[in-house]
């Protein structure tokens, strides 16, 4: 039972890991690129504008959906991993 | 073929096929009235979440809001998609496993308190009924324009076919319902949207032609981006330039968080998660329901620069620094026809205030138009009447497009209106079914009375829905921000937390949502009015009590205070029993998710 429950922890905090690196990545082109280091970006022109509207108006959107396609085959291969998966 | 008759055409197929699948998938337990029996595939659950998701705001205003703001109003964009990757990350996994039917339930069982089960409640049933009323004024306005019957009966015959396939089908029903609903939606959003990308840009996609340069009437590259040209055209007319940020950064960044976080904590789409059969289709599912909901928001920002640009070029045919459209034009040139067609709704208007013949479209508050003005006597702008609704509904005729799309935009923003106020009402439903009589009142009824009771308490949801949509209160306009507000400060963070940790108590989490609730709330009535009553605000969001923070970007500060008020009161407080702590355990681990079915 307690290797088992080291076993689930160290599942926990692996998955906790990847949220946390996702969610930085969700912040930075969303809250960073699109709307706080915009005018840092604002020398990068994309048709007619700076990256940091195309970011605020298509870029993240785009991200997030890369991101959370990440996060379900990286959590359903660890699930595999540490033997938590459904069969 | 009249366009009336084509409208109607459109309206009634789409009607016929959600009722011929409401037949079809009738419920028979309440495992399919909740959850649709946890058969649905994670593609088409993703697909009904976005219909049921996307509503009459998303459909009709959103692009609206966007053109006549520009880069601002980024905010609506960036908010309802980010708050897919907190829910997918989050949230959906974890409930999925967890396996019960109401998002009320996994709050009431983790905090082991019936007071959280129900504090949890009335901001569900709060937000969702606010949401609803919405949905069916979007049903109504569209019936009316498209079909010339009074907004009243339109709103009739909408809840009736609501009512058929969402009382006897539950949450199967209206999963497939929401599935073709979403392909009449998303094609009476993009085939328009094409179109005018192509007319404008020569670029058939129109998130790339939105970057892309302009073409003249032959098709050949004007060398122009769009965006610049708008940028431009705007700019003369003294409105502030599209591309450019204006409002405060830090109100931006916390809209944006509130509206990510509101999203993620709507018990609607939450809800939507049960019904997948695993916990990994869970997370495959958020993906899926972004990918449908993604088509219709990258579109959406085209739409909306498009047709603004669309819109300026109509008024000033012969560019900024010539002369303005003729009213002797507008009655008469067929490309103009569609001004007459919304006059008469009373969304759009137009006065020749100086008598020259000539409709001057500007911006009458900026300095160096007034001087323009002067100088050619004009006597402000004459465009008196412009609401952003109707952009996306009126589009297709201001691109002169054919009938048949005109038609299918009418029956995309009906299904748009309809799904949604489906979802809701389930939510309402098994809010009362399920949370209130079966969890509080009755709890020994049988399975055959909940599901009586779950049809029962969805028509009558139904019936105070169509009431409240044909008397809206004055206040109906704001309640947006408040159901966000309230799942945002109250719902959201008490999952978050029933999740992540595993030492927040009962007195922790009601304290916090509590608080949450209460100084959102305090802060919406502050500055909106206190429950809505118009002149007793104190502040209003042109000059916030706190520097920039508007009331509709308070939520985050909300969930803040909802965290903190958790942890301190946590610390105070007796410690979480251990079968909770190992309840939570189990949330955390895929394995074994079947079998909480068998619960109950």
């Amino acid at each position: 039972m307690s290797q088992n429950n080291a076993e689930n922890n160290a599942y926990w905090s692996a998955n906790v890991r990847l949220i946390l690196i996702s969610l930085a990545i969700w912040a930075i082109v969303s809250f960073g690129f699109g709307i706080i280091l915009r005018p840092l970006l604002s020398g990068i022109s994309v048709g007619g504008t700076d990256i940091g509207f195309w970011f605020a108006q298509q870029g993240s959107i785009i991200v997030f959906l890369a991101l959370i396609f990440f996060y379900a085959w990286r959590m359903n291969k660890l699930d595999k991993q540490y033997g938590v998966d459904e069969e | 073929m009249d366009q009336f008759t084509l409208n109607l055409l459109f309206v009634g197929a789409s009607f016929a096929l959600y009722i011929g699948i409401a037949i079809w998938a009738r419920a028979g337990s309440t495992s399919e009235f909740y959850a649709a029996g946890r058969g649905v595939h994670p593609v088409t659950n993703g697909m009904a979440t976005a219909a049921d998701w996307m509503s009459a705001a998303s459909f009709i205003s959103m692009a609206g809001l966007i053109a006549f703001t520009g880069y601002d109003n980024s905010s609506f964009l960036m908010g309802w998609t980010g708050g897919y990757v907190l829910l997918a990350l989050l949230l959906a996994p974890y409930l999925r496993k967890f396996g019960k039917f109401t998002v009320s339930e996994f709050i009431g069982d983790r905090f082991y308190s019936p007071t959280a089960r129900m504090v949890a409640v009335i901001c569900l049933l709060v937000a969702s009924i606010t949401y609803v009323i919405g949905q069916m004024q979007g049903v109504g306005i569209a019936f009316g324009r498209f079909l010339e019957i009074d907004t009243t009966w339109g709103l009739l015959i909408g809840s009736c076919v609501v009512f058929a396939y969402a009382v006897f089908g539950g949450m199967k029903g209206v999963t497939y319902t929401q599935v073709a609903q979403y392909c009449v939606l998303i094609m009476a959003y993009t085939i328009p949207a094409v179109f005018i990308s192509l007319q404008l840009t020569g670029n058939p996609i129109p998130a790339l032609g939105l970057f892309g340069n302009t073409v003249d009437a032959n098709g050949v590259d004007t060398g122009m981006a769009l965006l610049t040209k708008l940028d431009q055209i705007v700019t003369d007319l003294g409105f502030a330039e599209y591309t450019a940020a204006h409002g405060s950064t830090l109100n931006m960044v916390l809209f944006t968080l509130s509206l990510m976080i509101g999203t993620a904590g709507l018990p609607h789409v939450i809800m939507r998660f049960f019904t997948v059969p695993k916990v990994s289709d869970a997370r495959w599912s958020a993906g899926w329901t972004l990918v449908f909901i993604a088509l219709l928001y990258l579109t959406a920002p085209a739409v909306g620069a498009m047709a603004r640009l669309n819109i300026s070029e109509l008024m000033w045919p012969n560019g900024t620094t010539g002369e303005a459209v003729s009213v002797e034009q507008i009655d008469n040139d067929p490309e103009y026809a569609w001004m007459a067609t919304w006059q008469k709704t009373g969304l759009l208007g137009w006065e020749d205030k100086n008598g020259d013949g000539k409709i001057q479209y500007y911006n009458d508050q900026n300095a160096e138009l007034q001087e323009r003005a002067a100088a050619n006597g004009w006597e402000g702008n004459e465009l008196t009447n412009f609401n952003r609704d109707i952009l996306v509904l009126a589009n297709p005729e201001i691109a002169s497009l054919p009938g048949w799309v005109i038609g299918l935009v009418a029956a995309g923003g009906l299904a748009a209106a309809l799904s949604t106020a489906a979802g809701l009402l389930l939510a309402i439903s098994s809010a009362v079914s399920h949370d209130l009589l079966k969890g509080q009142l009755t709890p020994n009824m049988s399975e055959k009375s909940e599901l009586m009771a779950a049809r029962i308490s969805m028509a009558a949801a139904i019936v105070v829905a169509v009431l409240l949509g044909l008397n809206p209160p004055g206040f109906a306009a704001q309640t947006v921000a408040l159901a966000f507000g309230l799942a945002a400060a109250s719902i959201f963070p008490a999952l978050m937390m029933g999740i992540f940790s595993t030492r927040i108590n009962n007195t922790g989490a009601v304290a916090g949502m509590l608080a949450g609730l209460v100084v959102t709330l305090v802060y919406i009535f502050l500055h909106k009015g206190w429950f809505f009553i118009p002149d007793t605000n104190s502040f209003t969001d042109a000059d916030p009590l706190l520097g920039p923070i508007k009331s509709t970007s308070f939520g985050a500060i909300g969930a803040a205070v909802n965290f903190g008020v958790a942890y301190l009161v946590t610390g105070m407080t007796k410690e979480t029993p251990q079968e909770i702590k190992d309840l939570v355990q189990s949330v955390r681990i895929p394995r074994g998710a079947g079998g909480a079915i068998e619960d109950h």
